[in-house]
Formats: structure tokens, C-alpha cells, sequence
């Protein structure tokens, strides 16, 4: 009989989408049915989502089993071959796990998908709340900031602000009272960092905001978060209310005199109140409209009071940083880019997830080794970072180090850490359209530049991508890039351009061939492609005459069929439907 | 109509309330009638002019009632590179609306959204509070049949 330790299933927001509450059921079912008693931890996400469900098994010798792609069938099959008679099932293994681990550094992660996000006794068993008691009981505030400034810690939201300074900031301001905003919006498309570790470990952020607190001084606390986001919104609750019964949160805060609260307030569905001075208007009420700064928050943020506005992953960062001394966090990453950065890696990536590497290791080792490449056997063409505010990198730069002054010197930047994957079927003229398109919707309409300058942009991608381009267009496109950039008053309207920017510097071929040869490449944008019937190769099958909406595939069984172009809005599904690779796709005819 | 003004009472005079006023408000109505609204404006003692500002501002308000099942499909950067847009096509060859729409029998309203935070999944739908993921249009497809029945 083999000695379990113990059994984790990930119910993080992404694996409850691929079927983990059932796996995690069934487990719970099948251990009752035959009386075994082994604990069974749900836990946030494991990162390696691309095999959600995952199940690991440990066992008390030490050893770990992770298990993939689970489903109720095969969830049974490993209770009876592996937990009953002993036998890992290979199959259903993953066996890259510990190699994608190990190009990894977990210090923000090192919870999520190890403990239960629902118990804080479980985090407390994981040093959990032990950096706040070591600033509460031997620390003064200022000694706090010191510390974070030791760190070398920079916001992970985005722009990057050392966070020692503005909690220094903050903290000298004057005013009686003072807030503490902890920033989980996490607006960009294709993120889902800041998701995973509320989900995983809501402890953290929270031991985060007190101890930063603490430091500058504030006694309430805001958390907010994106509507989008139930699971998280339910676990952050769930933690606060079991921080305050233990006296981690509240009144006189581990017998000090120190007193703080913390309120979550929901997003309601706008890109644009992730800024923080939107931000602190939709918290107060009101239409989530960014203002110029100065007055900094630091300054003059809620209610006019001074305000330290820090993003989840900052915040999760720092009770880390207490407990093994600012310097020796320092030791971890580059230069001026200190520590870990969390990724989460999704598009054409053959394993996407959630990483967390030391700053410093290159792109390269990010997408390929850690992540696996490219899915199926097409090849890669760039990678998109930093969402709307951010750029395509291309191959050749794919060696560039993760580190605040690198990325940005590429024309995209570090960004809050989604990492969408593109190969050779994405069509970078259709990405630049894409982002405009997001901003221009999400723009809140208080500068003319952003609110007319992205629609005259994205009128003129839409022209490209339909094949009505003129060469000028693309001289117009980088006038009004860098007219958007110098005069909208927030990082919304001044970042806009990037994704347009970096596409036409990277891959300008591409916006070249969509205007002088009417061709899209990457066989994406509709009005340059036709589908046609290969009738050397159809076999009649009817397969893509059943899947046409609009009957324009044509033909009777075991005759090669024929597309009515006339007819065909170039949805795609015949192409989808078909079993021998008949429907080709032609561009530039 | 008690149950609301209990709601209401709750949130009165504290700070911010405007919006999860307006939150719980949708929740209990399933979108912002123009009655509820005039009484949160009452209860914040604010201008009805004002709180429709708000309202309007945030994509989560809806002005009219929706179907009784809601479906958002992702439009992320992730499910856009993924297929996003053939689902759309799915969705109308199957239940004949678009984006914004909602079907005839009231069953279903369909909405747009960016990133739902499973983008390893992509594409990806949520439909109600659950999200379904590694979609295509015919897995999509029999999964609303399922509701359907
Ligand atoms: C349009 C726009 C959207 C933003 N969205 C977010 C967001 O979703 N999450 C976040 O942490 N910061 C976001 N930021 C950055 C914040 O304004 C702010 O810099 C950050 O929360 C500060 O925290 P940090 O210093 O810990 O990074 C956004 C900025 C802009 C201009
Ligand atoms: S892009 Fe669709 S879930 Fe993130």
C-alpha cells in the first residue's frame, strides 16, 4: 500500500472552466466509497493550465504525481490504479511539469496551487502572517519603507514606480487620515495574473496591504476588484473575514495600536478606471474619469485624502520581502529590475499558464522552454506584451531580457504580465486593428486625441485589413501616433498607439502586402482570402456542405463540391468541418 | 418592491454607494429600470441626471431587461487570436442574434466582453456564472442545446 500524503485539485477559475469541480467530486466520492481517508486540498491554480483539470498526488516519501486533462472516467481509474494498487498511470502524467518548474523562481506564486486559498490556517502553517507580526512587533514605519527600498521592488501594474518610494511618499504627506487602494482591475486583455493569485492566494495581497498600511499610515483599505471576477471576489472576502476574527486585520492589529480595515468595491466593466485616478473616482461614485496628476494620489487621492494605490502582484510581493530582508530579494533579478515577474502566457503557446520567473531570463527561454513553443507545428511570429498599452515583439528580439528598461526599449513594454502568444496565422495588421479597436471603445472621451484620434486610426486599420489601403495610410497612421501620445492626459490615450507602432516598425511587410497586393498572409482578414475546394483531394463527403450557414458549399455525395463565392461570408466553418484538408485558403487572387 | 427599499436603506449615507447601489439594484432587477433608478437617486441625494451619468459610463448597466440566460463571449486578445469571431458566427447560425441582441422567446442575450482571465482556455464563453472553455463552434453549439432542453 503506497503512503499518500496527500491529494490537490486545482479550482482556480480556469479549471473549474475545464471540468475541475467534477474531477474534484468524484475524487471526494470514490476516497468515501472505499473509506480512504486522505486529505484532499482544493487549491487555487497549479499554473499549468494548458492540462487543467490537474490532479497532484503526493505522496509521504516525498515524491509528487501530476496528473492531466482529468475528466470523471479517468479521475476514477487513478483512485483505483494509483491510490488503491500502487501504480502511477503514465498516460495521464505530466511529465513536463518539473522541467517548467524549474526554469521558474515561485516567491508571489510559492502558495497558489500548493495550500487552500479558503483556509488561513493553511496559510499560516506557510509562514503566513509572520511578516506582519516581525513589523508590528520589531519594526517602526519608516523601517518598513527602508526595507521595500532595499528591495528594489517596482509596481508590477504596469509603469514600473518604485514602491518603497511611494509608500515613502504616502507616508509623509500630511493628513490624518490615509488610504491604502490595492489595484485589481487587471483590465488587459489576455491577463490573468492578478486573477490566479487572488484565487490562490488571497492571504498574501491582504498580509500585503496591512504591513503597507502599517508603513504609510492608513487605516482603511480598498480592494479593487473586477466584476469579472466572482471566484476571486468570493475568496477575497471569505480571507478578510477570517483575517479579521484572528486579529490580523481591525482594531489594534496583533495587541499594537495599529487599526486598519479593508472594504472589496467591484468594478463595473471599464478598461479605463484600472488608472488610478479613474480608479479612485468610480470608488467614490462617480463616473470613472482620469484626472491630471499632479495632485498625485500620494497627495490628494480618495475623498482628497492622502492614497497609496498598489497593484495586487506588488502587494504579494512584500510580505516575501519582510521575511527574507529587502536585501537578499535584491539578490534576485538584474540591475534596476529586481525579483520575480509573474507571467501568464496564453495564445498559439504550447503551454499556457501561469509562470513566475527571476527578471533577467530572456523572452526565448520564457516561450520556448518554459512554455514549450508553438502549438501544433506552425511557427512562431511575435508575442504581444503589455495588452493595449503594449507591443509585438518579433523573433529576432525574442533574446531580449524581461527587465523594465529592455522590454521598453523594444517599443512594447513589461506591462502587468500577459503574454499572448502569435504564429504565423495571426495577421499583425488585423492585432493592430484588434487593440485600436479595444482602446477606441474603452477610451473614456475626455481627450479629443484619444477619443477621435483612435477612431481616425482604427477607420484606417479597418480600410487595410479590407483591402481599400493607400500607401499614405501608413504615414497618417504614425502622424496620429505620436500626436495621440503627446497630448492625452492619461497612460490610456499616451500608450494607445504601441500595438500599431511596434506592428509597423516589426512587420511593416505585412501592412505592405495588405495595400499594394490586396494579399493578408496570414490568411485572416476576410476581404483578401477565398476558400475553394481542392477536388484532386475532396472526396464528397458532404461534411462542409452540412457546416456552410449560408449554402454556399455546393455538390451531392462522393462528387468534389464547389464553393459559390458569391455566397460565402468566409466564416470559416467548412474549412473547420472538413476531414482531408480539402478547402484550401488562397489570398492576393 | 419591500425587498428593494430594504436594499436601499442599507446603503444609505454611507460613502461611495452610488455604484453597488446601482449593482444590487441590476442584481435585483436584472437590469436598471428607470423607476429604480429615480429611487437610488432619492436615497443618495443625488440628481436622477446624475446617477444615469454613472449608469451609463459602465458597461455593466443594461437599460433594458435580458434574457433569461446571458452569454458573453470573450473577445480578448487571447480568444481573438484563438477563433473568437467563428463562435460569434456559431452563435448566430444557431440561436440568430448578434452581439447585444437577445432572442425572440427571451431565452438568451448575447454580449461581447474582454478577457474573462481563463485566456488558456481561449476561446472561451461564459454563459451565466460559468465559464466554458477550449470551444468551438459545434462544441458551443451543443451546449446551449443542452440549455435549450
Ligand atoms: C488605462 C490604464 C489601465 C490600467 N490598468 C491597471 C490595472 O488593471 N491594474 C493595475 O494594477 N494597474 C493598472 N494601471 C496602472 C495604475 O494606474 C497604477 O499605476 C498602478 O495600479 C500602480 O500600482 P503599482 O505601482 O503597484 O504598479 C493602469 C493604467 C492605465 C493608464
Ligand atoms: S482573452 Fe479570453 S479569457 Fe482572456
Amino acid at each position: 500500500m503506497i503512503q499518500v500524503q496527500e491529494l490537490l485539485v486545482g479550482l482556480g477559475s480556469c479549471g473549474i472552466a475545464a471540468g475541475a469541480r467534477q474531477v474534484y467530486d468524484t475524487l471526494i466520492r470514490e476516497l468515501k466509497d472505499r473509506g480512504m481517508k486522505i486529505p484532499v486540498i482544493p487549491t487555487g491554480c497549479i499554473g499549468a493550465c494548458h492540462r487543467e483539470p490537474l490532479l497532484e498526488v503526493r505522496l509521504k516519501d516525498g515524491s509528487r504525481f501530476l496528473y492531466g486533462d482529468l475528466d470523471i472516467g479517468k479521475v476514477k481509474e487513478v483512485v483505483t490504479g494509483h491510490l488503491v494498487e500502487g501504480s502511477p498511470l503514465n498516460e495521464y502524467l505530466v511529465p513536463e511539469k518539473y522541467d517548467y518548474l524549474a526554469r521558474q523562481k515561485k516567491i508571489v506564486l510559492a502558495n497558489s496551487g500548493v495550500i487552500n486559498p479558503e483556509s488561513i490556517d493553511d496559510y499560516i502553517k506557510a509562514e503566513g502572517y509572520t511578516a506582519l507580526r516581525k513589523v508590528i512587533g520589531t519594526m517602526r514605519p519608516d523601517e518598513v519603507i527602508e526595507e521595500l527600498k532595499i528591495s528594489g521592488l517596482r509596481g508590477r501594474g504596469g509603469a514600473g514606480f518604485p514602491t518603497g518610494l511611494k509608500w515613502g511618499f504616502t507616508s509623509s504627506a500630511s493628513g490624518v487620515k490615509k488610504y491604502l487602494v490595492c489595484n485589481a482591475d487587471e483590465g488587459d486583455p489576455g491577463a490573468f495574473m492578478d486573477r490566479s493569485l487572488l484565487e490562490g492566494d488571497p492571504h498574501a495581497v491582504i498580509e500585503g496591504m496591512v504591513i503597507g498600511a502599517y508603513a504609510i499610515g492608513a487605516d482603511e483599505g480598498y480592494i479593487y476588484v473586477r466584476a469579472e471576477y466572482p471566484l476571486a471576489i468570493k475568496r477575497l472576502g471569505i480571507a478578510i473575514s477570517q483575517a479579521e476574527e484572528r486579529g490580523f486585520i481591525g482594531e489594534h492589529i496583533l495587541g499594537s495600536d495599529f487599526f486598519f480595515n479593508i472594504h472589496i468595491k467591484e468594478g463595473a466593466g471599464a478598461f479605463v478606471c484600472g488608472e488610478e485616478t479613474a480608479l479612485m473616482a468610480s470608488i467614490e461614485g462617480k463616473r470613472g474619469m482620469p484626472r491630471i496628476r499632479p495632485p498625485f494620489p500620494a497627495e490628494s487621492g480618495l475623498w482628497a485624502a492622502p492614497t497609496n494605490i498598489n497593484n495586487v502582484e506588488t502587494l504579494g510581493n512584500v510580505p516575501p520581502i519582510i521575511r527574507m530582508g529587502g536585501g537578499e530579494y535584491a539578490r534576485i533579478g538584474t540591475e534596476k529590475s529586481k525579483g520575480t515577474k509573474v507571467f501568464a502566457l496564453a495564445g498559439k503557446i504550447k503551454r499556457g499558464g501561469m509562470v513566475e520567473v527571476p527578471m533577467g531570463i530572456s523572452l526565448r527561454e520564457v516561450i520556448f522552454d518554459i512554455g514549450g513553443g508553438i502549438k501544433g507545428d506552425k511557427k512562431f511570429k511575435a508575442v504581444q506584451l503589455g495588452g493595449p498599452s503594449g507591443g509585438c515583439i518579433p523573433e529576432r528580439l525574442l533574446d531580449v531580457q524581461v527587465d523594465y528598461d529592455s522590454l521598453t526599449a523594444t517599443g512594447a513594454i513589461m506591462g502587468s504580465g500577459g503574454m499572448v502568444v502569435m504564429d504565423e496565422s495571426t495577421c499583425m495588421v488585423d492585432i493592430a486593428r484588434y487593440f485600436l479597436s479595444f482602446t477606441q471603445t474603452e477610451s473614456c472621451g475626455k481627450c479629443t486625441f484619444c477619443r477621435v484620434g483612435t477612431k481616425r486610426m482604427l477607420e484606417i486599420l479597418e480600410r487595410i485589413t479590407q483591402g481599400q489601403g493607400r500607401m499614405e495610410d501608413i504615414d497618417e497612421l504614425q502622424e496620429l501616433a505620436v500626436n495621440i501620445k503627446i497630448s492625452s492626459l492619461c497612460g490610456l490615450g499616451q500608450t494607445a498607439p504601441n500595438p500599431v507602432l511596434t506592428t509597423l516598425s516589426y512587420f511593416r511587410e505585412e501592412y505592405e502586402e495588405h495595400i499594394k497586393n490586396k494579399r493578408c498572409p496570414a490568411l485572416h482578414c476576410k476581404a483578401l482570402i477565398r476558400y475553394r475546394v481542392n477536388p484532386e483531394v475532396c472526396t464528397g463527403c458532404t461534411l462542409c456542405v452540412k457546416a456552410c450557414p449560408v449554402q454556399a458549399v455546393q455538390g451531392v455525395r462522393k462528387k468534389p463540391h464547389i464553393i459559390d463565392q458569391e455566397l460565402c461570408i468566409k466564416c470559416g466553418l467548412c474549412f473547420e468541418a472538413c476531414r482531408f484538408s480539402a478547402i484550401e485558403i488562397t489570398t492576393g487572387e | 418592491m419591500d425587498r428593494f427599499n430594504t436594499l436601499l436603506k442599507k446603503w444609505k449615507g454611507q460613502r461611495g454607494n452610488v455604484i453597488p447601489l446601482l449593482q444590487e439594484t441590476q442584481r435585483f432587477f436584472g437590469y436598471l429600470p428607470e423607476q429604480a433608478m429615480q429611487e437610488v437617486a432619492r436615497v443618495v441625494e443625488k440628481s436622477p441626471a446624475e446617477i444615469y451619468g454613472v449608469a451609463t459610463f459602465y458597461a455593466q448597466f443594461r437599460f433594458e431587461p435580458s434574457g433569461r440566460h446571458m452569454i458573453k463571449v470573450c473577445h480578448g486578445t487571447a480568444c481573438h487570436v484563438s477563433g473568437a469571431d467563428s463562435l460569434d458566427t456559431a452563435l448566430k447560425m444557431e440561436l440568430g442574434i448578434g452581439p447585444g441582441e437577445t432572442t425572440q422567446d427571451g431565452m438568451f442575450t448575447l454580449e461581447k466582453v474582454a478577457c474573462l482571465g481563463c485566456c488558456s482556455l481561449a476561446p472561451v464563453v461564459m454563459i451565466e456564472q460559468e465559464v466554458h472553455g477550449r470551444l468551438t463552434g459545434d462544441k458551443l453549439k451543443k451546449t446551449l442545446r443542452k440549455i435549450k432542453d
